[in-house]
């Protein structure tokens, strides 16, 4: 059986990371599994906790009174399932729902916070790596916005 | 094909063979030609349809019927467009074309299709004729995105590719309810998704203007060079032959040496909001 160690080099968005910091961050991971359904975490939530796919889709929907929940985006294997745990006051703003069996790998966020405080260097690191994530899903949801395929 | 350009402006006579309803405010004509056989065409150019009586518009070829005449797929959006949109079996067309430069063959790479909304058209030719001569190819991939799940073109055709073993079929829409089960984003977002040799990789890319830049931005990201990225480029075509200037790009009478240009060429010229 792997340990968390391997599991985390194995993921593309640890890739080229040294072993002090893949150490850091294994000691605030653990792997965890969702059935199709389950959810990962719910709005309002404390953002105690986020979660990398290794296997599996998840769908992030907000919920409007009288109507079913609306999905806003699907994510797949490798990709990050959370941003809320990075800024205060560290609640989720929608709920998350695995769509398929999904493994992931859970990371303690206050315990990641706290390595990031600690030490400077690997708190840029981690901000290098997430901040494009980040970027990337603002620039994908304006496209969303601009709803390009509507009838003009 | 090159047309002589005073044969270029005169339309020959069409009838609707028949008619396909594909959304609600979408159908695929079946154009067969009254007299003489269909001119032979390229994946990725258009015909210039017209509803008589109320005017021409530029439509791509959207498949063949079987050697005899032109699928086309028209929504409703403006006038003649509606018009030809709500003929019937047995009426009557103008059809001028075969027009423009089409997609590549791009035999021998890794082929990635990438369509948004009823940019999927002017591609089916070009998937069609790969997944005919598969051996052909290296890895393809066809990534379609779409407003909502009721909104899907092709729907069935599309099941049918992604039931086969030697192409990877991804679709996704930009707004849904938790009753689909399919991928929510945009069709960029599934680029870094899709296994390629982007360095042995053509991508063909049919979209609204925006959707293809953001389409652009991926595949650069992914390592796709410029050149072996082509466009469906839509522009005001009129005369179709290289006369008129309203398709004018830049330098490019998109009417001749479009609509499918590789990126490339008009990189520079892509984001000037002006032109």
């Amino acid at each position: 059986m792997k340990d968390l160690e391997s599991i985390l080099r194995e993921i593309p968005f640890f890739a080229g990371l040294d072993d002090k910091h893949v150490r850091l961050i294994a000691g605030c991971a653990r792997n965890c599994r969702f059935e199709t359904g389950e959810y990962l975490f719910h709005e309002g939530d404390p953002a105690s906790e986020f979660f990398l796919i290794r296997q599996g889709t998840v769908a992030l929907d907000v919920v409007a009174p009288g109507r079913q929940p609306i999905v806003f985006s699907t994510l797949a294997q490798g990709e990050v399932v959370g941003a809320s745990w990075l800024v205060s006051p560290y609640r989720w703003m929608f709920d998350a729902r695995a769509t398929t069996p999904t493994h992931a790998l859970g990371i303690d966020a206050g315990c990641l916070r706290r390595k990031c405080e600690e030490d400077h260097d690997f708190g840029y690191l981690m901000m290098k790596r997430f901040l494009p994530v980040f970027v990337k899903r603002l620039h994908a949801t304006r496209l969303q916005m601009f709803d390009v395929y509507r009838k003009n | 094909m090159d047309m002589p350009r005073h044969n270029a402006l005169v339309p020959a006579p069409y009838r609707v063979g028949e008619v396909y309803r594909e959304l609600p405010d979408t159908v695929t004509l079946r154009l067969v030609p009254e007299s003489g056989g269909r001119p032979p065409y390229t994946p990725g150019q258009f015909n210039m349809l017209y509803a008589f009586g109320t005017g021409e518009i530029a439509i791509s070829i959207s498949g063949e019927d079987e050697g005899e005449g032109f699928l086309h797929t028209v929504r409703e959006v403006g006038a003649v467009s509606t018009a030809l949109a709500r003929l019937a079996v047995g009426a009557r067309v103008g059809l001028r074309g075969p027009f423009g430069a089409g997609w590549p063959t791009a035999e021998g790479s890794d082929v990635i299709f990438v369509a948004g909304g009823l940019g999927l058209a002017p591609l089916r030719p070009a998937i069609r004729r790969a997944l005919a001569r598969r051996s052909d190819y290296g890895r393809v991939a066809i990534l379609f995105g779409t407003r909502h799940p009721a909104e899907m073109l092709y729907r069935q055709e599309l099941e049918q590719w992604r039931q086969r073993l030697d192409v990877d079929v991804s679709v996704t829409v930009d707004h849904a309810d938790a009753l689909w089960h399919g991928n929510v984003g945009v069709v960029p977002a599934l680029i870094a998704r899709t296994v390629f040799d982007p360095k042995n990789a053509v991508a063909l890319v049919c979209g609204p203007e925006v959707m293809m830049r953001f389409t652009v931005s991926a595949l650069r990201e992914a390592g796709v060079p410029d050149g072996r990225v082509y466009l469906s480029m839509e522009r005001n075509m009129k005369c179709a032959a290289g006369l008129c200037g309203h398709c004018q790009f830049g330098p490019e009478f998109l009417c001749m040496t479009g609509p499918v240009m590789p990126f490339d060429r008009i990189a520079s010229l892509f984001a000037t909001r002006e032109i």
